[in-house]
């Protein structure tokens, strides 16, 4: 007990150095928020908010943060942050951090009250984009102690995005009034909302408990199922919109894992079996340039991307312009033996990768601008990597075009596909134009890897779980066709996430490969075919 | 031509199918050999091939003290490469050919269930360090790892509680196989014991090797609408950095619908950027950042052999709770031995029981007497923002495994001890 | 060269080596592994016994693989699938045969209790006699192989792109068994099978009662194909292989033909399923992966494909090889595997039997050249 009380006072004095106020906190609330136990902290915390001193929150997110620390040695507490500590007595460094601190542990539910403390100390910032994440984070809080403080906020607030957000804030604290009217308005203001939270409160007032609603007022049912009516209306909307977004994603995926191979296959009628171990190469690639750059330029490193996409295209493409030289080009009009082989380069690219960077996946992280996403509807978040791996999907898409269709190389590559004798008769040295090719199809599987390092994870075995999936792709959509894969990606993204909401996703695989058999009985070419007179095709 | 050649190539066939009938495999007097058998290639490698190398450092360290019964080991590595019938035929050769006196291995149920015939028809000897769904219980085995009263019972108490949330609906979110099955059909049968209705739980299953869970986190969201929600996660380790990530993504904090998995440890936690994760919670019987002196010692001791070895990853070397139960295993194995005075299976096994062990984890741990499995204490971990876990709560001490879980209907007849 | 008519299969040397094979597989192992004791230099171990005997069953798949990729020109990338329905048809059976000592002591085997089934489904109807699991050993595959083989022909699917779709249909049959739902035991597949026709399948005995059906079978199977290859329909199915239009334009619909192969190969390699599964105790979704289907051409193209012994010799030294690798250098046998099949592609087009005649052949012209005319 005597230590709890030393901690207090240190607590107390500590508040004082760091710049707050010890009026803010008294000694019996910061005795509380040092104590585990959630009941007696959240009571501390909840008055502390209502008291809506602004000159706490430092405190409080160093509390959030996990930065204050204990130490029994030295009976004081600190703020501990990137291993320098602040004696929170003093306010002044500690030369050396005692051994024995001890973390003041909040976990998830007195992070999230202490947010909720946090953004109530907000709304009466002077910056609008502090009171608008205020606003915010507070949508969801029932806490009705809060409600002078949001009635002062919104009467002083000019924005009117914020002002309508704390309206709904204002509703949700009044929901438990005592007067009938007020709850009335309320709820039926609540029905504007787009927040899930809002719909998982209106369900709880017209819950039922043994039979009996819980809530025994009518009129306040009936209002609250208007409400609910009008919210969900709007929730499944944001959802479709998820849905479809999530379709393109995929799709956009598949098209970058396949389009290297359309182009490989559709040009040498090469089978590449271990086309999904180049996408690994562009992922490798990607993690390697990552931690030169996190080592040698930190300060670069939310740009690591620019450097990772074009040296994971050349790494791959150099891999891939290996192979051809080395094993497939003697393979030559021996498609399915090029399938055997590739096989086992493939073998050999995965234990390779696997001695040298382990058999454990590796790190790969997101740059801060490809976190988070963009908030469509509040529940319907477009994440920005998915976004960013759309336009970059298009993008690479658009430069594959330009190259085959604007380039002498392009022309080359076409004649060849369309007609490899002729086109040697013409003076095209088409093993050249096969090495190029193919460096082209390893090199745009590599960007592949890039973004796929960006969503998912890095290890040995990334490649071999998108070969099934780009193979498909290729086949669907007709060889030595660009359009066609991409219809074929995109048709099949969509389809896929549209029968995974119904059935689940392996029901919604299972209908898509069976999908692609019974498609390519119809159009054994796929959906583009090139048109030629060979009968024997 | 034809005929001649046929009966040369049978010939040549038959000179084959010779050669592998009798091996190289003598037994030198002076050793004792130990199997063992996890996956360093195929699917399975990400997990288990770190075991492997836990093990031969094990085996290191206690030739360096002078070996069992002075006697070495000798460890005898095989690759069943993540192939489950492979599984079974390395088992029959270690055991029929190499004659090793104990295999320490397998990660996947499906792995062990595969070499079980052999271990049982061989009278060989197992132990199986990873935590597991129960409803076993064989001689031939140890089960270092949580029964799922070890782990997934007190990780749901949790969430209930005040502390962890008062999580009332449940999303139970697994990958369709045997472990998150019978773990899910437990925990349901445990959740309506606490009062929670059926419509309050959405289980759910994703095929191995599943990377896209757009869907599923928004279908998670849609049913958190409905009130304090909590996920269950029994995806296979690989398929969760995906999971992970899209939950960052799409904006579901710890702090409104916390997840706790069961099958992600440190490792796991090694290939992902743990920023938008923090807050999320495991259960395990060890964590890495336990404070204590046994674990400051495994990780001294994991960290220099990870460095002379130059394993991949040792310039960040991280333990996890399934190499902890594979390092007690072994000595475990090594105390019974000297206890039997003999590396005789029957010997043995008799002896593993009551063995105790000072663990990492920070408790004396015990293999109970009768049911083959070690009584360990639990712990809940938050992610850190470093890929640690930050350990929130924990049982008071040792729990003892119930393999036979009681909320499964007629495991209430079963003997606590194998047949 | 090639001799036609049933009558003239083989010469007297090739039959001298049939039944050579025969006393080998029937007589010599039998012997070697339970009379001769242990320790003795003789002594065929147990681990061999079953090593060889899962190996003559791939080498069944490898030879029904080559009767349609080495013979007729079809790659199939799915005969995994059909090796795997066969033995799930007879896991089946030796499921039910457990009875009532699973581990909840139910006559349902342990997963559908888990799954709180309380009956068999309807496919599982019957599976309880052996003979009626039998029949759907050769039923499922062969009709699945049938319908699929009608559609695909007759849309006159050919070349990459059959090889494709029947990936998919493998890799979509893999999800479908990995299914819990499904009602074939998910992930773990059947398991702790304990006895065939009462006798325990856990013995020496059996073992090699299981290992001498396996060599007989593939025998059987050579023989068979022997006599397929050497007949009229053998040679219009090479004539397929190597000019599908001009075998049409000649008359013949090239559809039945294609279809009989292929279908027949799809029971070959069911029946190989069902002795491969007592022997190695547990079938499973694995088995379906589009890799497995692949790694079964390539025993094929080691071996030496549109020969006969090829495909015996393939599967024989690569899954050799693997089980030789995976315990001497279990870290770096895949870099070994890989080079084998990139070797083998790059040098050997007709894989090592084909080395063998190759060089044989050119010892005959040097004896030629080297004796003055």
């Amino acid at each position: 007990m005597n230590l709890v009380r030393l901690i207090r006072c240190v607590l107390a004095v500590c508040a004082l150095a760091v710049g707050l106020p010890a009026a803010a906190l008294t000694p019996e609330q910061i005795d509380k928020l040092a104590a585990p136990g959630s009941d007696a902290r959240a009571e501390a915390l909840n008055s502390i908010a209502a008291a809506g001193d602004e000159s706490a929150i430092p405190f409080l997110s160093a509390l959030a943060e996990g930065n204050v620390q204990t130490s029994v040695s030295l009976k004081k507490v600190l703020i501990v942050i990137d291993g320098k500590g602040i004696d929170a007595v003093t306010g002044k460094p500690v030369a050396k951090l005692p051994e024995d601190l001890d973390e003041v542990v909040a976990n998830n539910v007195f992070r999230r009250e202490l947010a909720a403390a946090i953004a109530t100390l907000r709304l009466t910032s002077g910056d609008r984009a502090v009171r608008l994440a205020a606003a915010k984070t507070l949508q969801d809080e029932t806490e009705s102690d809060r409600l002078p403080l949001v009635e002062r906020a919104i009467a002083k607030e000019t924005d009117a995005d914020i002002k309508a957000l704390l309206e709904r804030v204002r509703a949700n604290l009044q929901l438990n009034s005592k007067d009938k009217t007020i709850r009335l308005a309320a709820i039926t203001s609540l029905g504007s909302s787009v927040n899930p939270g809002t719909k998982t409160i209106l369900l709880e007032m017209l819950a039922k408990k043994g039979g009996e609603f819980v809530e025994p007022d009518a009129d306040i049912r009936f209002a609250a199922q208007k409400s609910l009516t009008e919210v969900e209306g709007r929730l499944t909307k944001g959802e479709r919109i998820g849905q479809v977004f999530s379709g393109v994603s995929l799709g956009s995926i598949l098209l970058l894992a396949a389009l290297g191979l359309a182009i490989t296959y559709g040009l040498m009628g090469v089978i590449n079996m271990a086309h999904g171990e180049l996408i690994m190469i562009g992922a490798y690639t990607t993690h390697v340039v990552q931690n030169l750059v996190r080592a040698n330029a930190p300060d670069l490193f939310n740009w690591y991307l620019l450097a990772a996409v074009p040296a994971s295209f050349m790494v791959a493409a150099a891999v891939g312009m290996a192979l051809e030289r080395g094993v497939i080009r003697f393979l030559y009009g021996r498609p399915l033996e090029t399938l055997l082989a590739t096989w086992g380069i493939s073998l050999i690219l995965i234990q390779a990768v696997r001695t040298i960077f382990g058999a454990q996946n590796v790190q790969v992280e997101n740059p801060v601008w490809m976190s988070g996403g963009v908030e469509l509807l509040s529940n319907v978040v477009l994440p920005w990597s998915r976004i960013v791996i759309i336009g970059f999907s298009a993008a690479v898409l658009l430069l594959v075009w330009l190259a085959l269709t604007r380039t002498r190389l392009g022309l080359f590559v076409r004649g060849v596909t369309q007609n490899r004798a002729m086109a040697s008769c013409m003076g095209v040295h088409t093993g050249r134009i096969d090495t190029w090719c193919f460096g082209l199809g390893s090199g745009i599987a590599g960007l592949a890897g890039c973004a796929l390092s960006q969503i998912g994870n890095v290890g040995p075995d990334l490649g071999q779980s998108y070969i099934v999936d780009s193979f498909m792709v290729v086949v669907l959509g007709g060889v030595g066709q660009l359009a066609g894969t991409v219809y074929a990606a995109m048709g099949l993204g969509i389809v896929n996430k549209f029968l995974e909401g119904i059935s689940g996703a392996v029901v919604a695989k299972i209908a898509v490969l069976v999908f692609i058999i019974i498609f390519i009985q119809k159009r054994p070419q796929g959906m583009f075919a090139l048109k030629g007179r060979f009968a024997d095709a | 031509m034809q005929r001649r050649g046929f009966l040369k190539q049978l010939a040549v066939g038959a000179a084959v199918a010779a050669a592998f009938s009798y091996g190289p495999y003598a037994q030198a007097a002076d050793t004792i050999k130990v199997g063992i058998l996890h996956s360093l290639s195929g699917t399975m490698a990400i997990s288990e091939t770190v075991l492997k190398d836990v093990a031969l450092m094990a085996i290191e360290e206690i030739n360096a003290k002078g070996g069992v019964m002075g006697k070495k080991l000798e460890p005898v590595v095989v690759d069943p490469a993540s192939n489950w019938p492979l599984f079974a035929e390395k088992a029959k050769q270690l055991i029929g050919q190499d004659k090793v006196s104990v295999v320490f291995g397998c990660w996947t149920s499906v792995s062990r269930k595969s070499v079980l015939p052999v271990f049982k028809e061989l009278n060989g000897l197992l132990f199986y360090p990873v935590q597991y769904e129960g409803e076993e219980l064989e001689k031939n085995v140890f089960y270092t790892g949580a029964a799922p009263n070890q782990q997934a019972i007190p990780a749901t108490e949790y969430l209930m509680s005040k502390e962890g949330g008062g999580a009332k609906r449940f999303v139970l979110l697994g990958t369709d196989y045997v472990y998150p099955r019978t773990t899910n059909k437990i925990l349901r049968s445990f959740l309506k014991s606490k009062g929670i209705a059926d419509k309050d739980i959405d289980e759910k299953y994703t095929p191995f090797g599943h990377s896209d869970y757009q869907t599923i986190v928004a279908d998670i969201k849609k049913f958190s609408a409905g009130g304090k929600t909590a996920v269950i996660s029994t995806i296979n380790g690989d398929s969760n950095v995906p999971f992970y990530k899209e939950l960052g993504n799409q904006g579901l904090k710890a702090t409104d619908v916390p997840v706790v998995a069961f099958s992600v440890g440190e490792e796991e936690l090694r290939g992902v950027d743990t920023k938008p994760l923090v807050g999320h919670l495991a259960a395990w019987n060890y964590f890495m950042s336990l404070k204590n002196p046994a674990n400051d010692e495994f990780k001294k001791k994991w960290a220099a052999y990870a460095k002379a070895k130059k394993l991949p990853g040792a310039d960040k070397p991280l333990t996890n709770d399934p190499m902890e139960a594979t390092y007690i295993g072994i000595y475990m194995w090594k105390q019974a031995v000297e206890k039997a005075k003999s590396t005789d299976v029957n010997k043995v096994i008799p002896a593993v029981a009551g063995q105790t062990f000072k663990a990492p984890s920070g408790f004396t741990i015990k293999m109970d007497e009768n049911n083959h499995h070690l009584h360990r204490a639990v712990f809940i971990g938050e992610v850190q923002a470093d890929g640690q876990f930050k350990v929130v709560w924990k049982t008071p001490g040792p729990v003892k495994a119930a393999p036979w879980s009681p909320f499964i209907a007629g495991n209430d007849k079963k003997k606590g001890e194998p047949e | 060269m090639h001799r036609s008519g049933p009558g003239a299969l083989f010469g007297p040397r090739g039959w001298g080596a049939v039944i050579a094979a025969l006393i080998l597989i029937c007589a010599v192992a039998p012997l070697l592994n339970l009379v001769v004791p242990k320790g003795s230099l003789f002594h065929l171990s147990d681990f061999s016994v079953s090593l060889i005997g899962k190996i003559m069953c791939y080498a069944i798949v490898a030879l029904a693989m080559d009767l349609i990729w080495g013979y007729t020109g079809i790659l199939s990338l799915g005969h995994g699938l059909f090796f795997a329905l066969g033995g799930y048809a007879f896991g089946m059976y030796l499921m039910r045969s457990i009875g009532l000592d699973g581990v909840y002591k139910s006559p349902l085997p342990d997963f559908m209790v888990f799954l709180d089934w309380k009956a068999y489904p309807w496919y599982w109807s019957f599976t309880e006699h052996f003979l009626y699991a039998c029949l759907l050993v050769v039923l499922v595959p062969g009709v699945l192989a049938f319908v699929f083989g009608y559609f695909a022909f007759r849309s006159r699917i050919k070349g990459v792109y059959f090889s494709i779709i029947t990936q998919a249909m493998t890799f979509a049959f893999m999800l479908l068994f990995f299914r819990n739902d499904t009602g074939f035991g998910g992930n773990n597949g059947f398991t702790d099978f304990k006895r065939i026709l009462d006798y325990p399948i856990f013995t020496p005995q059996m073992r090699m009662v299981l290992f001498v059906l396996s060599g007989l079978a593939l025998v059987g199977t050579l023989l068979l194909a022997r006599w397929i290859v050497s007949s009229k329909l053998g040679r219009v199915l090479t004539a397929i292989r190597d000019a599908e239009s001009r075998v049409m334009f000649s008359g013949y619909d090239p559809l039945w033909y294609k279809l009989f192969i292929w279908t027949l190969s799809a029971v070959l390699c069911g029946i190989a399923g069902a002795l491969y599964v007592p022997q190695v105790g547990i079938i499973n979704p694995g088995e379906m992966s589009p890799a497995n289907s692949i790694e079964i051409a390539i025993w094929v193209a080691v071996g030496g494909r549109g020969t006969l012994i090829g495909p015996i010799v393939g599967a024989f030294l690569v899954n050799g090889a693997r089980s030789w690798f995976t315990v001497a250098f279990p870290e770096y046998w895949l870099f070994f595997l890989g080079a084998i099949f990139i070797a083998v592609t790059l040098f050997l087009p007709n894989g090592v039997v084909g080395l063998v005649a190759q060089l044989r052949a050119k010892r005959r012209e040097k004896k030629l050249s080297a004796k003055p005319a």
